[in-house]
């Protein structure tokens, strides 16, 4: 069966719900550690983080906001990350389509290098583009001569960013377009419709929701990201410092000379972390609303 | 190495549903008894509950005497056969058998010498080292079953065996676990939706619907005296007939059928005749009613031929060939009905609608539920 | 041609053209046309993207010839990196694992309220910046933090040592496994446990001997990732490591601080031996993956 093949998640009749004999994991002590765990792991600092950030209402994150590069360094972590979560959405989309749907040599080994990103330090993935785009590079300076800033400069930054993301919304579209019937495409062309237009109305609507999943995915991290960034950016003030990074300065300020401490990074932490806890809550539904519907 | 099994008031629900309601019966030592019902009807559960698998709401469980209501899965040391066969999916079929075994740390010589023998009985000796993805959906069940009886235990519950099989297949186990039955002598008590199956099988039938007993009884009694509306539908082909009860008789137009003496003179009530009671003939007879027929479709070495009532009720019979000569579409010819099974309406409608119109619908199931 | 007079504006009915017409005008040429076109632009975005900067450190850091990589390996400083690495992803890949398949038997199995705030928790990590993670560390047990009281009377070091690397390492890592092993669990469902009941196995026989096989490759591929991640950690670690050369420095940390001091040469050459381990455990993340889908079938 021609589609049947890379990574074909066949799902066995296991809809069958059994009804399941009280706690699967027996007594209340396993179900005890497990919680436990969680809580002390995740609750605890988060609670740590609302309560330094904002104990004292919003004075914390009024003083952090009168840093230099502070509105900034929000205002371009949010475009760089917009813009990498729609470049990525679509280009990653196309990346899937082109796993699943098309043959050709070297399929297997474009989708392990795919992952790449998920296997290298983020550390190491800044460091590569600098030294492939750093102005010591002869792709790097001839860049440079001809006027295009990348090391230091926001397009760093988004390459740096883009690198990261695309194993995130590749693997968010892939699954979902695998479980796709090609039967649905197939009564589509036989009814006359043409490639795009089986595409624009048959498959884009089933894979719209994972590749918005996809995309807040890419979006989160984006505005989390400190590794890749760190190094290419140069970290300028009100030029390539994005809020990440400005928050590791305030936690230290002794060692980027300004005022600041714990309780102003927290309370700037509080706002992006809300933002994100916000998205992976959205990302939750709208990637297993749909496709757990269909499962049945 | 048998022991029955009894339950009694055994009661679930899963929320609001009640799934089990008191249900009580006794499965007698050595035999084999069939849990039958169609489906959501609770059979499934009430097995469960026997083996441990559920915790019943309310009732109680024993086998071979002993009361495991509230004992664990493990202790119940019972043999269970899965739907979907539950075979261990990495380890091969030796290993799987051997499972009950190893895990009460019997020593390897005994293990190995009863998982041989088991292997010979259910004849899959050749493929002792396979992996369950390598073997038939057959094979995969003869295995589940060899692994429940390696521990040797007091009893053998199976959850719809061959329901995962096609039907060539299922009657070939069919057969086979009849025979197997019959050398090992194990209490056997399997749940089955298909009621061929179960008259087949067992020595005694519990008919369930809606979570409720409808009736115990052996395969004859169910087939020729059903307790209740449902039984009398839901077990073998029936054709339902209205009418009023009238001196022990109930009358449909000017025709009649007897066997209403337990009912009040001047109720609805509902006669049900299974297809292959009806004799037809070309002069009256003492209780034959006119009909006349309205089709016939020749099925090889027996006839379906559609009648329909001076009321119009409709009729299907079976008939054999020799009685088919000038039984013709169009004729007026007279039926006898034997063995009526009566039973009164608003007692026939409390059994659930749907499944007497399922089974009483023209040309309907010929034994299978 | 049809010869049916019609209307200018109108398209040709299609079942007056002839099939050639029809097959002309039909996009299975375009449609080949199209789907080259795609894989011309993955290929080369995956070239530019990926593939480009890869060679790039592949290049930079053989440069300066092997000499130089073996002088950078017998530095004090690069060992001890290595070793702090090896040491908090050996730990942290040991605590994830572990409660990661207990957390994932959780989800998978059990049913309680609550649930989703449970899922959504895991998932969690995956959308803090590390940096906020370091900084959760440094609010619980840095100065004027809420337990500096406690551990301080008892002489324990966290902060500016390894135990707090250690642990938001382990925060960062703990969607992997769970997230990997869920799926797999919820594939399998609990009839083979069932079965293994039945026949007399405890719930902890049932785990070691049925459960745990069947599970092995999705938890493999979860204990893959999650080691990619614990040595890649940089943001968390550097907030609570104070930096102290030589002793709270992981191989990522002394990449950072050696480039920032000019020592290009040496943060190329450990940045690429990460790089090497991670190609490493790519090949090995792919491989699980592979038989992971071949098995919940």
């Amino acid at each position: 069966m021609a589609q049947a093949t890379i990574e074909r998640e066949t799902k066995r009749p296991s809809g069958r719900v059994r009804r399941r004999p009280g706690a699967a994991l027996g007594p209340w002590p396993l179900r005890g550690v497990a919680l436990l765990y969680l809580g002390l792991f995740i609750l605890l600092p988060v609670a740590a983080i609302l309560q330094r950030g904002f104990g004292n209402g919003l004075m914390n994150l009024r003083d952090a906001m009168t840093s230099l590069g502070a509105w900034n360094a929000i205002r371009l972590t949010l475009v760089t990350a917009a813009l990498t979560a729609i470049i990525n959405g679509v280009l990653g989309t196309l990346l899937a389509y082109v796993l699943v749907r098309i043959r050709f040599p070297g399929r297997d080994l474009l989708s392990a290098v795919v992952d790449l990103p998920f296997a290298v330090p983020t550390l190491v993935a800044g460091l590569m583009l600098v030294a492939l785009y750093g102005p010591n590079s002869t792709l790097g300076g001839w860049l440079e001569h001809h006027g295009i800033h990348i090391i230091f400069a926001p397009l760093g930054i988004l390459l740096a960013l883009l690198f990261v993301t695309l194993p995130l919304v590749v693997r968010s579209v892939q699954p979902v377009l695998l479980e796709l019937d090609p039967a649905e495409e197939e009564a589509a062309r036989v009814l006359g419709a043409g490639g795009w237009t089986t595409f624009r109305k048959v498959v884009f609507p089933a894979l719209r929701p994972a590749i918005a999943g996809g995309a807040l995915l890419a979006f989160s991290r984006s505005l989390g990201e400190f590794g890749a960034i760190v190094i290419v950016a140069g970290n300028i003030p009100n030029k390539t410092l994005t809020a990440p990074v400005f928050i590791s300065q305030l936690i230290n300020p002794t060692n980027y000379g300004g005022s600041g401490g714990p309780d102003q990074a927290a309370a700037v932490s509080a706002l992006l972390f809300g933002l994100s806890f916000v998205l992976v809550l959205l990302t939750e539904k709208l990637v297993s609303s749909p496709s757990k519907g269909s499962e049945s | 190495m048998a022991g029955t099994i009894e339950v009694q008031g055994l009661t679930k629900s899963f929320g609001t549903f009640r799934a089990v309601d008191a249900i009580s019966f006794r499965a007698a030592e050595g035999a084999i008894t069939a849990l039958l019902g169609p489906s959501g009807s609770g059979k499934s559960t009430v097995l469960r509950m026997i083996a441990g698998l559920e915790r019943p709401d309310a009732g109680r469980v024993w086998v071979a005497g002993e009361e495991l209501t509230h004992a664990s899965v493990q202790d119940r040391l019972l043999g269970f056969v899965f739907q979907h066969y539950a075979l261990f999916r990495h380890m091969t079929v030796r290993q799987n058998v051997a499972f009950g075994l190893s895990v009460r740390h019997v020593d390897k010589p005994a293990q190995r010498q009863r998982v041989d023998e088991l292997l010979e009985l259910v004849g899959l000796a050749p493929f002792a080292e396979r992996y369950p993805e390598q073997l038939s959906g057959g094979q995969r069940q003869r295995v589940a079953l060899a692994r429940a009886l390696a521990p040797r235990p007091k009893v053998l519950l199976l959850d719809e065996p061959f329901g995962a099989l096609d039907a060539r297949v299922r009657q070939e186990l069919r057969r086979w676990l009849d025979e197997l039955h019959r050398e090992l002598g194990v209490t056997s008590l399997f749940v089955t939706h298909d009621q061929e199956e179960a008259l087949e099988l067992a020595n005694e039938v519990v008919l369930m619907n809606h979570g409720r007993v409808e009736q115990i009884g052996t395969a004859d009694e169910i087939y020729n005296r059903p307790a209740t509306p449902f039984v009398a539908a839901f077990v073998g082909a029936s054709n339902m007939l209205r009418g009023v009860v009238w001196e022990g008789h109930v009358h449909f137009g000017r025709s009649a059928v007897a066997g209403a003496y337990d009912l009040d003179n001047g109720i609805d009530a509902v006669a049900y005749i299974r297809p292959h009671d009806i004799q037809i003939t070309g002069t009256p007879g003492e209780m034959s009613f006119p009909i006349t027929v309205e089709r016939r479709t020749d099925l090889g070495w027996m006839s379906k031929v559609h009648l329909r009532l001076e009321d119009g009720q409709a009729l299907v019979a079976q008939l054999p060939n020799e009685e088919i000569v000038g039984v013709r579409p169009g004729k007026h010819l007279y039926a006898n009905l034997r063995n009526p099974k009566v039973f009164g309406l608003d007692q026939a409608n409390r059994a659930s609608g749907a499944e007497l119109a399922l089974v009483s619908a023209v040309g309907g199931a010929e034994g299978s539920g | 041609m049809s010869t049916q007079t019609r209307e200018p504006s109108q398209p040709a009915p299609i079942d007056r053209l002839t099939v050639t017409e029809r097959a002309r005008n039909s996009d299975a040429g375009r449609g080949r046309l199209a789907r080259g076109l795609m894989l011309a632009v993955a290929l080369l975005y995956v070239l530019a993207l990926l593939l480009a900067p890869l060679g790039g450190i592949i290049f930079y850091g053989l440069k300066s010839g092997l000499g130089a990589i073996g002088r950078t390996f017998s530095l004090p400083d690069v060992r001890h990196a290595f070793y702090l690495t090896f040491v908090i992803m050996l730990v942290t890949v040991a605590v994830t694992t572990a409660f990661g398949v207990v957390v994932a038997l959780l989800l998978a199995r059990d049913r309680f309220p609550g649930k989703r705030l449970v899922s959504a928790l895991v998932n969690l990590p995956l959308a803090v910046s590390p940096v906020i993670v370091g900084l959760m560390a440094v609010l619980l047990f840095g100065r004027s933090g809420w337990f500096e009281s406690f551990i301080a009377a008892r002489g324990i070091q966290i902060i500016f040592a390894l135990p707090s690397m250690i642990l938001v390492t382990i925060f960062i890592s703990i969607p992997f496994v769970v997230r990997e092993v869920v799926p797999v669990l919820e594939e399998l469902g609990m009839e083979e446990e069932q079965a293994a009941w039945t026949l007399g196995a405890s719930r902890l026989q049932t785990f070691f001997r049925v459960t745990l096989p069947n599970i092995r490759w999705g938890l493999l591929y979860g204990i893959a990732l999650s080691t990619a991640r614990a040595i890649g950690e940089v943001g968390a670690v550097l907030i609570v490591s104070g930096l102290l050369q030589g002793r709270t420095e992981t191989a990522t940390l002394y990449i950072l601080r050696a480039f920032d001091q000019f020592q290009e040469q040496q943060a190329y050459i450990v940045a690429l031996t990460l790089a090497a381990f991670s190609i490493l455990l790519l090949i090995g993340i792919e491989t699980f993956k592979r038989k992971r889908t071949r098995e919940a079938s």
